[in-house]
């Protein structure tokens, strides 16, 4: 039985409203994540049916406005929704993260009225799939070079390219997709499956996400009706925006996976027995889950800080980078220790925690590497730009 | 046709139970508090028959003090129309029912759940239609209403046996009543801020029994595990350790 840690009474700073979601999307995971994770991730296979599921619950745009098809939430909201469904699995809450804060958001913010009414509401209730194509095989943590690129046709948008790791992109009925117009600027545009010379490979063999649908987005001349340019954003500022919405997504998302590690490994410890006591006696594995313990709650109130934040606006992208980091990199390592703790049942489907930490290689790779948001920070505080 | 779900605040089931007052209340601190499950189970299915379009309102209602209205948030989310509560520490199920009774007058059905899960009492029910004056079926696991006609499935020994029943009727139910209680969705949680929460004043009513004593069941002995292939061990220490064959 699941029983996450709350060392700092961190309850007591949600409202009443921000529990019983929690309890909604812990009780959806429990139900229908749980069971059969493991069996999906071990057949690399996406469970396609919870697009739809997390659809009716309310899990996809939970922030954008109701007359959208969202449910109107704060930001709080949307993080404890993150964190119970990466409890389940980061693939989960990845194809939830792109959804909400890669298309919705871009469509929402940066779309015409039009945009909005057309797409929205079937990306709040799962009738619709979207992914998000920045990245390229040859421009990762430099999306300023990027080289797909559109020409204007006068009637339409001739777009060539091609778009790389890609979450959802295998089963995506919309892409936003950023490229560069004949000036060089970059603008985001919405590709529909179906268009001619679009297509989405899949992206195979993975170590990591394996219940994740991975692929490409390649455009081979694909032309492009104009009203599917987002009217309202020109340069990298647009997908900039959206990754700072996904990255504060991952930030409280990663902790869910903390806590399935931790609470594993500590009801595990309390179980197992060597030299005739529970595994939990020993220093070693108490120095394990009291820094565990100590750098979830630490995760915690940075999370919800920055929850706090950005309810009124005011949270920067930095500060955003550094939670994203911070809790990546310490939920990581949770992992680790928790899969020392286990043992050798620490590397099997039994448990989650190998699936977790596999799993987290990617989270803290995607949306901004991890050393890239050391040097975002590095920039903030110096005012010295080292990406170069 | 209109219904009212009884609403008991019951701890987690995955709550650590502890006693204070020298073992005579139970301690409620750091207790996370949620629908009695039978009661979900309940409200679940009124919400169903309210989307099948045979009924046109739920109200869900709850004997307690403040502590215990994000509970009802939480059944307003899942898809009651108004929710009641009497202010007032529930005492014992007399108490309790009397205290229902005032606000559960104009139902046709009152639907409540065979216990709660916290002190296992199985007698608000009953004793609320005795108040009341009106029928009462228990151990009912499935209800049905076609044009206004309520068809009422109930678990019988070695079968099940179905009842038509007239209404004004209190339906006291158990598993079965709904195949699993409804996740409040995002819309729903957030649709609730805005339903109704009428907090009533308790009326006079004596309790008729009180605790004396609390008492937690002794510590489970320890497992023993037996190799897979020593049976002859395992069938002596059911019999003779554990004394079960």
């Amino acid at each position: 039985m699941y029983n996450p840690p709350d060392y700092y009474q961190i309850d007591e700073l949600l409202t009443d409203e921000h529990k019983i979601i929690r309890e909604s999307v812990r009780e959806w995971v429990n139900r229908r994540i749980i069971p059969v994770i493991d069996d999906y991730a071990q057949r690399h296979e996406f469970p396609e049916y919870i697009i739809k599921e997390m659809g009716e619950l309310g899990a996809l745009g939970p922030y954008i406005p109701e007359k959208y098809g969202g449910a109107g939430m704060d930001q709080i909201a949307y993080g404890v929704i993150m964190t119970e469904l990466e409890r389940g699995d980061s693939a989960i809450r990845s194809a939830a993260s792109v959804q909400s804060s890669l298309v919705m958001y871009p469509i929402y913010a940066f779309g015409d009225e039009k945009q909005r009414m057309k797409y929205l509401p079937k990306l709040a209730t799962g009738e619709m799939v979207g992914a998000f194509g920045l990245t390229e095989p040859n421009h990762g943590s430099d999306p300023g070079s990027m080289t797909t690129r559109f020409e204007d046709k006068g009637d339409y948008y001739l777009l060539n390219g091609a778009k790389m790791w890609i979450t959802n992109a295998p089963i995506c009925d919309i892409a936003v997709v950023w490229a560069k117009d004949e000036s060089g600027k970059v603008r985001g545009l919405i590709l529909e499956r179906g268009m001619e010379g679009f297509t989405t490979p899949e992206t195979y063999k993975k170590w990591s996400l394996r219940a994740s649908a991975t692929g490409e987005l390649v455009f081979d001349n694909v032309k492009v009706p104009k009203e599917n340019m987002l009217p309202n954003i020109k340069g990298l500022k647009g997908p900039l925006m959206c990754l700072n919405s996904a990255r504060y997504g991952i930030a409280w998302g990663v902790i869910g996976a903390a806590m399935d590690c931790y609470d594993t490994a500590l009801r595990y410890s309390l179980e197992r027995k060597q030299f005739g006591k529970p595994v939990a006696s020993f220093q070693l594995q108490q120095k394990k889950l009291a820094e565990m313990l100590t750098e979830i709650t630490k995760m915690q109130l940075m999370a919800w800080r920055l929850g706090t934040l950005r309810n009124e606006d005011r949270a920067t992208p930095a500060q955003i980078s550094m939670a994203k980091r911070n809790n990546v990199e310490h939920t990581l390592k949770i992992a680790r220790e928790s899969r020392q703790i286990l043992g050798a049942m620490g590397i099997t489907g039994d448990f989650p925690i190998m699936r977790h930490m596999m799993n987290l290689e990617s989270v803290i790779t995607y949306e901004g590497t991890h050393d890239i948001h050391l040097l975002i920070t590095g920039h903030d505080i110096t005012g010295i730009p080292a990406f170069e | 046709m209109k219904i009212l779900v009884l609403i008991s605040n019951v701890p987690d089931t995955t709550t650590k139970i502890r006693f204070t007052g020298d073992n005579t209340a139970f301690d409620t601190s750091g207790v996370q508090w949620i629908i009695n499950p039978w009661d979900e189970l309940a409200l679940t299915r009124a919400v169903e028959l309210k989307e099948a379009g045979a009924v046109e309102k739920v109200v869900v209602a709850n004997v307690g003090e403040k502590i215990t209205e994000p509970t009802l948030r939480k059944a307003l989310a899942v898809g009651a129309d108004e929710a009641i509560r009497v202010d007032t520490e529930p005492k014992d199920s007399y108490f309790v029912a009397k205290q229902l009774a005032q606000v559960a007058k104009d139902f046709d059905i009152i639907l409540a759940g065979i216990e709660a899960s916290d002190y296992n009492g199985s007698a608000v029910g009953g004793m609320l239609a005795e108040i009341l004056d009106i029928a009462s079926v228990s151990a009912v696991s499935g209800l049905n209403i076609e044009n206004g006609e309520l068809s009422v499935n109930r678990d019988i020994d070695g079968g099940s046996q179905v009842l038509s029943i007239n209404t004004p009727v209190v339906l006291i139910v158990q598993k079965g009543i709904a195949k699993e209680p409804r996740i409040p969705a995002m819309r729903g949680i957030m649709m609730a801020r805005k339903k109704p929460l009428n907090v009533v004043p308790a009326v006079d009513a004596e309790p008729r029994t009180k605790f004396v004593k609390f008492e937690l069941p002794p510590p489970k002995a320890a497992c023993k595990m037996v190799d897979e292939d020593n049976a002859k061990e395992l069938i002596r220490l059911l019999h003779e350790e554990a004394k079960v064959i």
